[in-house]
């Protein structure tokens, strides 16, 4: 089996600046994929690059096996792509948003209404059809560019950032649909900062940092490598928490020190945290939680993800 | 019913289909506020043939045309407003809204993700354009023959001359529109468009200027469109017409090319 997604080497460089170092990735038919990183790690020039938008700097890229730098219309044609920022057709209704850009694709007029109609019902939009773009709320435009992506009937689905800037009702409502989709044998790419995200919605993802890819998995596997089963994350009343790190020398396999807390990271939790007690630190806050990917990232780069 | 039937009689695919459903885009787009934005633009050339043309027209009598030919100043000058018209149509539409949709709505970003490619998006904006001022020309071809400015049959044959004008002005101002950076810029833009109005041979002809300056007027795009729309429309067609028409189909190539080009620079990073 051919993968949709083939990349060895992968370069994207903007004049001086290197966007993409040099990254190796394969995602096969019917996956869940994700790039998981902070800000700036390259995580959407590479989605521009497999879009076929923007061409590579160097390296080996092929997509539904094809290559982009030749075939970048018949790959396009297979691809449904939901930007980071909507840039959704202000000027038309939500109903003719989805039929005006299935006949981009050379989608008949009836066969599109067919299918606008369709998904605006997928999407949960079909009570505003005729509303202009504008007044939607932003989840409800996220969701609207979600069935925009989904006009062709692509092989293949690339979602960038596709909570960003949602409120938590919102994004569960993203969520819920991208996992409808997953379940219906859709290839969902996408990028994310966040954790659970990620946890939610991907079979597998890489960890990317500075145009690199630092580590890759599924979800469960990245945290048993690199994390502990659980993690204390403790507080002290203090402005300078390091000072409390030597106090906690010997408690679990490390520990991280950030501005505001310091993580232990332990098989077991309670444990833990009664050694904490027993050396009478007396932090002012302690919360027991199960290893997550922001530890796995952390781990890594030795930075948080969403700053 | 037209439009139903057509796709399946012309098999078009590739380019000519993706340029197509961009220009379909702009017509979805068409509300019925649209039309005050229309009689505007097709209000303009009428009004100063009527306040030039005829009324200062009324002052000066008659004009000589290179070939020899004694025509009415009205005559003389409403060839100049239809090809002025259908530059202005033209230009309309291919710099201000064409950047407004380049650089701020991101409606072009939309697209590319399509099949569509960028020299696709300039056809189809540039077929829109021509939608537009072909109104406006048949418009005016109209008033003019009315008006006994011209003949019936010669109105016919300059319709698509005005098409050609409008493409090649369409084709240019889409690739300055590339290369302008601000909305300051439509000034000079605007301020360039004027110039051209005024003296490309419209109210007064080239040869009334010193050798210098009737040079620079008969290069410029608009001296060769007047040049070929006053030919057919006061019948006094010759060699130097085929001139014209290499001269505008060139402009269109060209300024097709580096339109198409830079978008996709600008666009596909």
């Amino acid at each position: 089996m051919t993968s949709l997604i083939h990349a060895r080497g992968l370069i994207k460089r903007f004049g001086d600046f290197t966007a993409v170092d040099g990254i190796d990735v394969d995602v096969q038919r019917g996956e869940a994929f994700g790039f998981l990183g902070p800000n700036g790690a390259g995580k959407s020039s590479t989605m521009r690059m497999i879009g076929c938008v923007s061409p590579p700097s160097e390296g080996v890229l092929e997509i539904l096996g094809l290559d982009p730098r030749r075939d970048g219309p018949r790959i396009r044609a297979k691809l449904g792509v939901c930007p980071q920022l909507d840039n959704l057709d202000i000027e038309l209704t939500v109903r003719e948003n989805l039929t005006t850009y299935a006949r981009f694709f050379g989608i008949a007029r009836k066969e599109a209404r067919r299918r606008a109609d369709e998904l605006l019902d997928f999407v949960q939009l079909t009570e505003r059809a005729d509303s202009k773009v504008e007044p939607l709320s932003g989840g409800m435009k996220r969701r609207l560019t979600i069935a925009r992506a989904m006009v062709n009937q692509p092989e293949m689905v690339l979602l960038d950032e596709p909570t960003t800037g949602l409120d938590p009702q919102a994004r569960h409502l993203v969520w819920e649909r991208l996992f409808r989709l997953k379940q219906q044998g859709v290839t969902l790419v996408l990028t994310t900062h966040y954790m659970d995200e990620a946890e939610q919605l991907c079979d597998r993802l890489v960890v990317m940092d500075g145009g690199r890819i630092v580590a890759e998995g599924s979800p469960r596997s990245l945290i048993e490598r690199y994390s502990t089963r659980e993690v204390v994350e403790l507080r002290f009343n203090t402005d300078d928490q390091a000072a409390y790190a030597d106090k906690l020398a010997g408690i679990g396999d490390r520990l991280e020190v950030l501005p505001d807390r310091i993580l232990l990271y332990v098989e077991d939790g309670d444990g833990a945290a009664d050694e904490v007690n027993r050396r009478s630190l007396s932090p002012a806050g302690v919360l027991v939680r199960r290893s997550s990917l922001e530890d796995v990232f952390l781990h890594l780069t030795g930075r948080t993800l969403v700053d | 019913m037209v439009t139903l039937v057509m796709p399946r009689l012309l098999s078009f695919e590739g380019t000519g289909r993706r340029a197509a459903s961009v220009t379909e885009r702009n017509i979805s787009t068409l509300r019925s506020a649209y039309w005050v934005v229309m009689v505007s633009g097709f209000l303009e050339p009428v009004l100063y043939l009527f306040s030039i043309g005829v009324g200062v027209g009324a002052l000066i009598g008659d004009i000589t045309l290179p070939g020899g030919d004694v025509v009415g100043y009205a005559e003389f000058v409403a060839p100049a407003m239809l090809a002025a018209s259908a530059m202005t149509g033209a230009l309309a539409e291919t710099t201000f809204n064409f950047f407004g949709k380049m650089k701020f709505v991101r409606l072009y970003e939309g697209i590319l993700a399509t099949p569509v490619r960028p020299i696709e998006i300039a056809l189809g904006e540039l077929a829109w354009a021509m939608a537009r001022g072909v109104i406006y020309s048949a418009a005016f071809v109209v008033i003019m023959t009315l008006m006994g400015l011209t003949t019936w049959t010669r109105a016919l044959i300059m319709l698509p001359a005005t098409l050609l004008v409008g493409l090649a002005f369409g084709a240019l101002g889409m690739a300055v529109t590339t290369i302008i950076r601000s909305w300051q810029d439509f000034d000079l833009i605007a301020a360039g468009q004027f110039a051209l109005f005024l003296f490309s041979g419209t109210f007064v002809p080239p040869t009334a200027y010193p050798e210098v300056v009737r040079w620079l007027i008969e290069v410029t795009p608009l001296y060769r469109s007047v040049d070929l729309i006053r030919a057919l429309s006061t019948g006094t067609t010759g060699w130097l017409q085929l001139l014209d028409v290499a001269y505008l189909l060139a402009l269109m190539a060209l300024g097709l090319t580096v339109a198409g080009r830079r978008m996709a620079k600008q666009l596909t990073k």
